[in-house]
C-alpha cells in the first residue's frame, strides 16, 4: 500500500536517508528499529510530508498514487497518520478542537466529542487533560497517550508510531499497545522503536533495521529479539 | 458584489448611500468649531472648552513617538456630518439604508438579545437607540453623549474633561474641540447593571473623522458592563477616528469596558481611555483591536484610592500595512493598589505590532502589586513585534512582575496540525485564537464568537 523506491532525503545539505526501497503492505505490522540517528523519524516526516523533509529523490506512493508532492494535509486525508515522537504542546487548543476541524463536516460534533471521551477513558487519560491545552502540563506518556484518540478518530489506513514507547512507564506502554491492537482492523502499523519492548504487546510482521540513513536488514519478529540480546553493531556485523 | 453609488474602489466591506441633513466645510477653524456648538445648541461653558480646546489642539505637535501619523491631513476631513434629522428610538424608525448597514454587520442578533441597552451611532449622531425601562427604574442613565450635555447639564459639567483634559494629548484636544456623539452613563449608587451596555457605530463617509466622546460614572457600589464593538467598510482615503472616554469608578464600584475594534485598514484610530479608581474600586479594560491602519490606544487606569484594582487584557492584530501601537498605563497613586495587564499581539503578512506600556507607582502607594504580561506572536518574517514597557516605581514594599514573551508561529507547530488533516490557514487560525484564548475568554460570548471568526478570515486571507 505504500511503496518507496529509491528514495533519499537531505535536510539541510545533508543526506539523512539514503536510497530506500521497500513496499509496506496492507493490515500489517512493520517495526522499524535503527540506533539513534539511523534516520527512522526522516522517514516518518518524509512519509508525513514534513515540509523540511521533502524527497531530494525517489518516488513515494501511496495505493499506487504519487504522493512526494502532496502537502501533509492532503497526505493525511488519504489516510496517513504520524502518531510524533514528541507531540507539541498548543496554548489554547484541545484535542477536541483539532479533531473537529480536521474531521470537517464529517463527524456530528456531540458525537466527535463522545468519541473523545470515550476513548480517553480507555486509555486511562485524565479527563482534565481533554479539556484542557493540547499537551500543555502533560507528562511524556500522557502526550503519548493524547496522540491515540486522534489517530483512533481520524481513522487513517497508515499510522506511523514514532517512538511510541520512549518515556513511557510499563502500565501506560501496555494500555497503549493494547489500545493500538483494539484499533488495529486491517490498516498498516510502522512501529518506530529503539527497543524490542513495545513489540512484546504488538507483534511486527516484519522488521526493518535501519543504519546510518540505509535500510541494512529486512527479518521477522526474531530480528527484534535478537537485537535486544546483542544490540545493532553485532546483529548487523 | 454590489457597486456603491460613491466614487471610490470597492475592495472590501461595503458602504451604503449616504444621505445627511447637514456636512459641514472641509477643515478645521474656530468658525467650525463654533458652528458645531450652535448646530446642537450647547450651553456657554461648552462652546468655550471646544474653543480653548482647539487652541490648545492648534498648538500642540504631533505625537512623534509612536506609530507614523504624517499622513493625516486634518484639512481634508469634515469635522461634523448630521445623518438624520432627529434621533429614533426603535429599529422600525431607522431609515431603511442605516438599517441595511446594520443588518450586515449583524446588529439585528444582538438587538433580540439585548433589546434593552443598545444605542447606535451612525456618523456623528446616535440615530437609534432604545433603552429599557428597567434601566430608568434603576434611576440608570443611558444616553448619546449629546443628549447627555441637554438633560443632565450639572452631571456632564462636574466631570467632562476632567480625567482627560484637552492638553493632556493632540488628539484629546482635537476631540474635545469637535466630539459628537459617545455614549453618556451614569450608574446611581448601589446599582448593579445586569446586561451589558452596548453601542455600535461605524464610520460611512468619505474622508470623515468620527470624534466621539463617551462619559461613563459609577457611583458607590454600583456595576456596569459597557461593550463597544465596531466595523467600517474600506475607502480609498484617509480616515480618522479619534475618541475620548473618561470612566468615573467611585468607591466599591466596578466598571468593564469591553471593546472590539474592527476599523477598515484605512482609518487611524487614535484614542484616549483613561478611568480613576477610588477606594477599593475595580476598573477593567478588554480591548481588542484588530483592524485601522494605525491604532494608539493605551487604555489606563487611575489608582486613586486605597485597594483599588485596575486590569487591561488586550489583543491586538496586525496584518499588511497595519500598525497596532497599544498597552496600557497604570498609575498606583494610594497604598495597597494593584495592576494587572495582559497583553497579546499577533503580527502577519508585515503587520507592526508594538506594545507600550507605562506602570507608575507614586510615593506613598505601599505594598501595591503590579503583574505586566506581553507575549507577542509572529507569524511570518516580514512581520515585526516591538516591546516598550516603562515602569517608574518611587516607593518601597511593591511587588512587581514582568513577563515577557516573543514566539514565532513555527513550522513544526503547524506541521503537527497539518499532518493531522488540518489545512495550513485553519492550522494557523487555531494557533492564533489558541494564543489570544485567555483574553477571548473574558468577552461576551457573541463577540468572542466574531473575534475567532474574524481571525480564521485574517488567516485564510480572504480579508485585507
Amino acid at each position: 500500500m505504500l511503496q518507496l523506491k529509491k528514495v533519499s532525503v537531505k535536510v539541510g545539505k545533508k543526506e539523512i536517508l539514503k536510497d530506500f526501497n521497500f513496499e509496506f503492505e496492507k493490515g500489517k505490522v512493520y517495526a522499524v528499529m535503527g540506533p539513534n540517528g539511523s534516520g527512522k523519524s526522516t522517514l516518518a516526516y518524509a512519509i508525513a510530508g514534513h515540509p523540511a523533509y521533502k524527497l531530494d529523490v525517489g518516488s513515494l506512493k501511496l495505493d499506487g498514487k504519487e504522493i512526494r508532492d502532496k502537502k501533509p494535509e492532503e497526505r493525511a486525508k488519504m489516510g496517513i497518520f504520524l502518531s510524533f515522537q514528541n507531540p507539541l504542546s498548543l496554548s489554547g487548543v484541545t484535542v477536541f478542537q483539532l479533531l473537529r476541524i480536521a474531521l470537517g463536516k464529517k463527524k456530528d460534533p456531540l458525537e466527535l466529542k463522545n468519541e473523545v471521551e470515550t476513548t480517553a477513558r480507555r486509555l486511562k487519560i485524565n479527563p482534565e487533560l481533554i479539556s484542557r491545552s493540547l499537551n500543555d502540563g502533560a507528562s511524556g506518556g500522557e502526550k503519548k497517550k493524547l496522540e491515540m484518540p486522534q489517530a483512533a478518530i481520524l481513522d487513517p489506513k497508515l499510522v506511523i508510531f514514532d517512538e511510541i514507547d520512549t518515556g513511557v512507564d510499563v502500565d501506560a506502554l501496555k494500555t497503549i499497545a493494547e489500545f493500538m491492537d483494539g484499533n488495529k482492523k486491517g490498516k498498516t502499523f510502522i512501529v518506530i522503536t529503539h527497543y524490542n519492548r513495545i513489540l512484546h504487546y504488538i507483534k511486527p510482521d516484519k522488521v526493518l533495521v535501519l543504519m546510518e540513513g540505509k535500510l541494512v536488514k529486512v527479518g521477522g519478529a526474531k530480528l527484534a529479539e535478537e537485537i535486544e540480546k546483542k544490540g545493532y553493531e553485532k546483529v548487523m556485523s | 458584489m454590489q457597486q456603491s453609488n460613491l466614487d471610490f474602489e470597492y475592495k472590501f466591506g461595503f458602504s451604503m448611500p449616504q444621505k445627511y441633513t447637514f456636512k459641514s466645510k472641509k477643515g478645521l477653524d474656530e468658525g467650525v468649531v463654533k458652528m458645531i456648538s450652535q448646530m446642537k445648541k450647547e450651553p456657554v461653558w461648552m462652546t468655550e472648552f471646544r474653543l480653548k480646546a482647539y487652541g490648545i489642539f492648534k498648538k500642540k505637535p504631533m505625537p512623534d513617538w509612536g506609530a507614523d501619523l504624517s499622513k493625516i491631513n486634518f484639512d481634508s476631513m469634515y469635522y461634523y456630518i448630521k445623518p438624520t434629522d432627529k434621533q429614533v428610538n426603535s429599529w422600525e424608525d431607522l431609515p431603511a439604508e442605516i438599517k441595511n448597514t446594520y443588518d450586515r454587520i449583524g446588529v439585528p442578533e444582538a438587538e433580540k438579545k439585548f433589546l434593552a441597552g443598545v444605542s447606535a451611532q451612525y456618523e456623528s449622531e446616535v440615530v437609534y437607540e432604545s433603552i429599557n425601562k428597567e434601566l430608568n427604574k434603576q434611576g440608570v442613565l443611558f444616553c448619546d453623549m449629546d443628549t447627555g450635555l441637554k438633560k443632565y447639564p450639572h452631571l456632564v459639567k462636574k466631570y467632562f474633561g476632567t480625567l482627560i483634559p484637552p492638553h493632556d494629548n493632540k488628539f484629546a484636544a482635537l476631540n474635545s474641540a469637535t466630539w459628537s456623539g459617545g455614549s453618556f452613563v451614569y450608574i446611581p449608587k448601589g446599582v448593579k447593571v445586569k446586561m451589558p451596555l452596548q453601542a455600535y457605530f461605524r464610520i460611512n463617509a468619505e474622508r470623515f473623522g468620527q470624534f466621539e466622546r463617551t462619559l461613563i460614572i459609577a457611583e458607590e457600589g454600583a456595576y456596569v458592563h459597557y461593550i463597544e464593538g465596531c466595523t467600517a467598510p474600506i475607502y480609498t482615503t484617509q480616515s480618522l477616528h479619534s475618541a475620548v472616554v473618561e470612566i468615573f469608578v467611585h468607591k466599591n464600584a466596578r466598571v468593564r469596558y469591553t471593546t472590539v475594534q474592527n476599523w477598515s485598514n484605512n482609518v487611524y484610530n487614535l484614542v484616549t481611555k483613561r478611568a480613576r479608581a477610588d477606594e477599593n474600586a475595580i476598573m477593567e479594560w478588554v480591548d481588542c483591536n484588530i483592524g485601522s491602519k494605525v491604532t494608539m490606544k493605551y487604555p489606563s487606569v487611575y489608582l486613586y484610592g486605597e485597594g483599588a484594582r485596575g486590569e487591561v487584557l488586550s489583543i491586538a492584530y496586525a496584518g499588511k500595512n497595519q500598525h497596532q501601537d497599544a498597552g496600557a498605563k497604570m498609575l498606583h497613586f494610594a497604598p495597597r493598589t494593584s495592576s494587572r495587564i495582559i497583553s497579546k499581539s499577533i503580527s502577519k503578512a508585515g503587520g507592526r505590532t508594538s506594545y507600550r506600556g507605562l506602570v507608575q507607582i507614586m510615593p506613598g502607594a505601599k505594598k501595591s502589586s503590579v503583574y505586566v504580561s506581553c507575549d507577542a506572536l509572529i507569524l511570518d518574517e516580514k512581520s515585526r513585534s516591538d516591546t516598550y514597557p516603562y515602569m517608574k516605581i518611587k516607593q518601597n514594599d511593591v511587588s512587581i512582575q514582568h513577563e515577557a514573551t516573543v514566539e514565532k508561529l513555527g513550522e513544526e507547530k503547524l506541521f503537527y496540525l497539518t499532518s493531522k488533516g488540518i489545512s495550513k490557514s485553519d492550522a494557523e487560525g487555531l494557533l492564533v485564537n489558541g494564543f489570544i484564548d485567555p483574553v477571548v475568554k473574558e468577552i461576551p460570548l457573541e463577540y468572542s464568537i466574531e473575534l475567532n471568526r474574524l481571525i480564521n478570515l485574517e488567516m485564510s486571507g480572504s480579508v485585507g
